[in-house]
């Protein structure tokens, strides 16, 4: 079985910032994790290799920095990274970027599952998954907290939904995005540190993946953001009920009378 | 597709609703959207047509129309009794290269974000995911669409010029829905899903549907969510019964979730859920960042701590000081009472 697990790097939470003047978002000189959704990709992927067999393989697309995203993936399990860089690839929206990652994943060639997490926490799509899936025709489950039985042919997971679940098999090849309940990550080992050390990544360019310089990066992309705006702020000051249980409890039904909440 | 001289635009009219359809059943978050397209429709002189895949959907038309859709474009299929994402996608990837809507729409649920991609990707056009605002732009009639983005952090105007149709999903309970007007009514028009349009790559072998309303996050109007605080299970027993009271959903901290005491399906935030419920009580959860981006775009915010300083409590609208296990219990009796 050849597993691809689509890795991102994203900002942290805690950086997460908007030039004022410019009214982007702040990606340089900020502190850059690997996505936190990818983490349990990859950790889903590992599994399904240590029960029947096969290779892992972790792909990014990004700036040269983001192999060590690729590295953390190495390090609890994949066997190999790919990263995706080249300035023509800069600016790709879900479009674009779901494009060149199907692109790569042909090339890498005889792949069986594809694995990427829910969503990034930057742009919080969710879109990059589907489209992959779309791009290669294969089949897809989202949201999935469950992998269940797993062989050459075919894979079960349950979905979640708002309202509940479902359980549904898939043919191979196919993809899926994964949620936070699928697993608990591996804590990496000192084996596995070594292992990323050593390892080359290799940078695949446009021109490597045969992708169509129509459509990747700006080109590629049909969405344009024109303008960032900080959300309009929570307004006036808070309500502090401090007094008796018996007061607070009666004024905050006030407030929600008053504003008709309830 | 691409679109991008204003002949090529001008073929494209219309504004379409992709309903969301649960055992049989257009559910709220389409009422909400037909509000919006209506809006959009009327800016652009144009039609409001509600697409539903489903399976005995052909009742539902009639209500489409009182809440603002022109046209409902039924295709009513024993196939999608259950969510099939494929077929729903190559089927609905048809429709659009065949009638050329100018906008598409559909609810950002976790059906919507897994079929609504597959169709952009495929019809080569543009998707912005979790829209919060919808408008036209007055000067070239593109839709501008604004989303939140970094966790809410931000909001992102996006536009689409030079492909049609511009699609987005929309976030449930931010668009108002129109109120039922019986006079109305519109037309049917029936597709049938073809041959080749059953993927058969995926087989649905069991639905849950969980009979809890006090789960589905997305589409509640009152979120009573609690973290750490809660000491455990039992407490969350507590939350429930205030949700039961007001009709709404229960969230949680992933401190709660990861302890054990609810399942992960509550979780709100960087991990879990998203959510924009009108009233969000976060009832002993401190409110870190990672908690803060899944919520802070609901509208009025009610926090319950011991403790005055937490960011949950300096964000909150009304911040209740004291301890929840008193508090709670009175704030049931007090509600039922009066
Ligand atoms: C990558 C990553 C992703 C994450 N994703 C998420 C996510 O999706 N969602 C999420 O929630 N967190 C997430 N977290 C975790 C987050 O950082 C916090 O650890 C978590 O939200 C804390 O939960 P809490 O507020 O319930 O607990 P605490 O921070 O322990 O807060 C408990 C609160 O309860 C109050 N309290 C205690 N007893 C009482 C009482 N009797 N009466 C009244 N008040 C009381 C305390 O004063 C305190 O304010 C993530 C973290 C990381 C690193
Ligand atoms: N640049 C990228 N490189 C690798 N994987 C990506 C990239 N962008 C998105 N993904 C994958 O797609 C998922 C969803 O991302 P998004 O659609 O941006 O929310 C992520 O969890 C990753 O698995």
């Amino acid at each position: 079985m050849r597993i691809v697990v689509c890795v991102k790097q994203v900002p942290g939470t805690h950086d997460a910032s908007i030039d004022p003047e410019t009214k982007r978002i702040i990606r340089e000189g900020i502190k850059v994790v690997i996505n936190p959704f990818d983490t349990y990709a990859i950790e889903a992927a590992v599994q399904i290799k240590e029960q029947i067999g096969g290779e892992v393989i972790a792909l990014s697309m990004g700036p040269s920095r983001a192999v060590t995203v690729l590295r953390e993936g190495i390090t609890v399990g994949a066997d190999r990274g790919i990263l995706l860089s080249d300035r023509a690839f800069g600016g790709s929206d879900t479009w674009a970027t779901s494009y060149a990652l199907a692109r790569a994943i042909q090339k890498i060639g005889d792949v069986d599952l594809v694995i990427c997490g829910k969503q990034a926490i930057d742009g919080d799509t969710a879109q990059v998954g589907p489209g992959i899936a779309a791009h290669l025709h294969w089949p897809q489950a989202t949201y999935v907290m469950e992998v269940g039985e797993i062989d050459g042919a075919s894979v079960t997971t349950k979905r979640m939904h708002e309202d509940g679940w479902d359980l549904c098999s898939l043919r191979l090849p196919a993809v899926l995005t994964v949620v936070k309940d699928i697993n608990q990550p591996r804590v990496p080992t000192l084996k596995g540190r070594l292992a990323a050390e050593e390892q080359q990544i290799p940078i695949w360019k446009a021109e490597d993946i045969g992708a169509d310089p129509e459509l990747i990066g700006l080109h590629g992309s049909p969405t344009r953001v024109v303008k960032t705006n900080p959300p309009a702020g929570r307004g006036k000051k808070s309500v502090v009920l401090d007094g008796t249980v018996q007061q607070n409890v009666r004024a905050l039904v006030h407030e929600m009378r008053q504003r008709s909440l309830i | 597709m691409i679109a991008n001289t204003t002949e090529a635009r001008a073929e494209y009219r219309n504004v379409w609703v992709v309903a969301e359809v649960l055992a049989g059943e257009v559910q709220q978050v389409t009422y909400e959207l037909l509000g919006s397209a209506r809006d959009l429709a009327d800016a652009r002189g144009s039609e409001v047509w509600c697409v539903v895949l489903g399976s005995g959907v052909s009742s539902q038309a009639e209500a489409l129309f009182h809440r603002g859709a022109d046209v409902a474009l039924v295709v009513d299929d024993p196939g999608f009794v259950s969510f099939v994402d494929e077929d729903q996608a190559a089927v609905l990837e048809r429709l659009v290269r065949c009638h050329k809507p100018e906008i598409v729409l559909c609810g950002a649920t976790t059906r919507g974000r897994a079929l609504i991609p597959r169709v952009a990707v495929a019809a080569n056009c543009g998707l912005t995911a979790d829209c919060t605002g919808l408008s036209i732009d007055p000067e070239n009639g593109d839709l501008l669409q604004t989303r939140p983005a970094f966790g809410g952090n931000i909001l992102a105007t996006i536009r689409c010029s030079d492909h049609r149709p511009q699609m987005a999903t929309v976030r449930p309970r931010v668009m108002n829905e129109l109120e039922a007007d019986t006079a109305r009514s519109g037309r049917v028009i029936s597709e049938t899903l073809q041959p080749a349009e059953r993927n058969g790559h995926k087989q649905i072998l069991k639905v849950f549907r969980d009979s809890d309303n006090s789960v589905n996050l997305a589409d509640a109007r009152f979120i009573i969510a609690g973290g750490r605080g809660l000491k455990g299970p039992d407490g969350f027993k507590m939350l429930k019964d205030l949700a039961e009271q007001v009709h709404g959903a229960v969230g949680a901290s992933r401190a709660a979730v990861d302890s054990g005491w609810v399942p992960y399906y509550h979780q709100v935030g960087q991990t879990g859920q998203t959510v924009q419920s009108t009233v969000y009580v976060a009832c002993g959860i401190s409110g870190q960042i990672q908690h803060l981006v899944g919520m802070q775009s609901c509208d009025f915010v009610i926090a319950i701590d011991k403790n005055p300083d937490t960011p949950m409590m300096q964000l909150a609208d009304v911040a209740v000081v004291g301890d929840l296990f008193e508090i709670i219990p009175a704030l049931i009796k007090e509600i039922s009472a009066t």
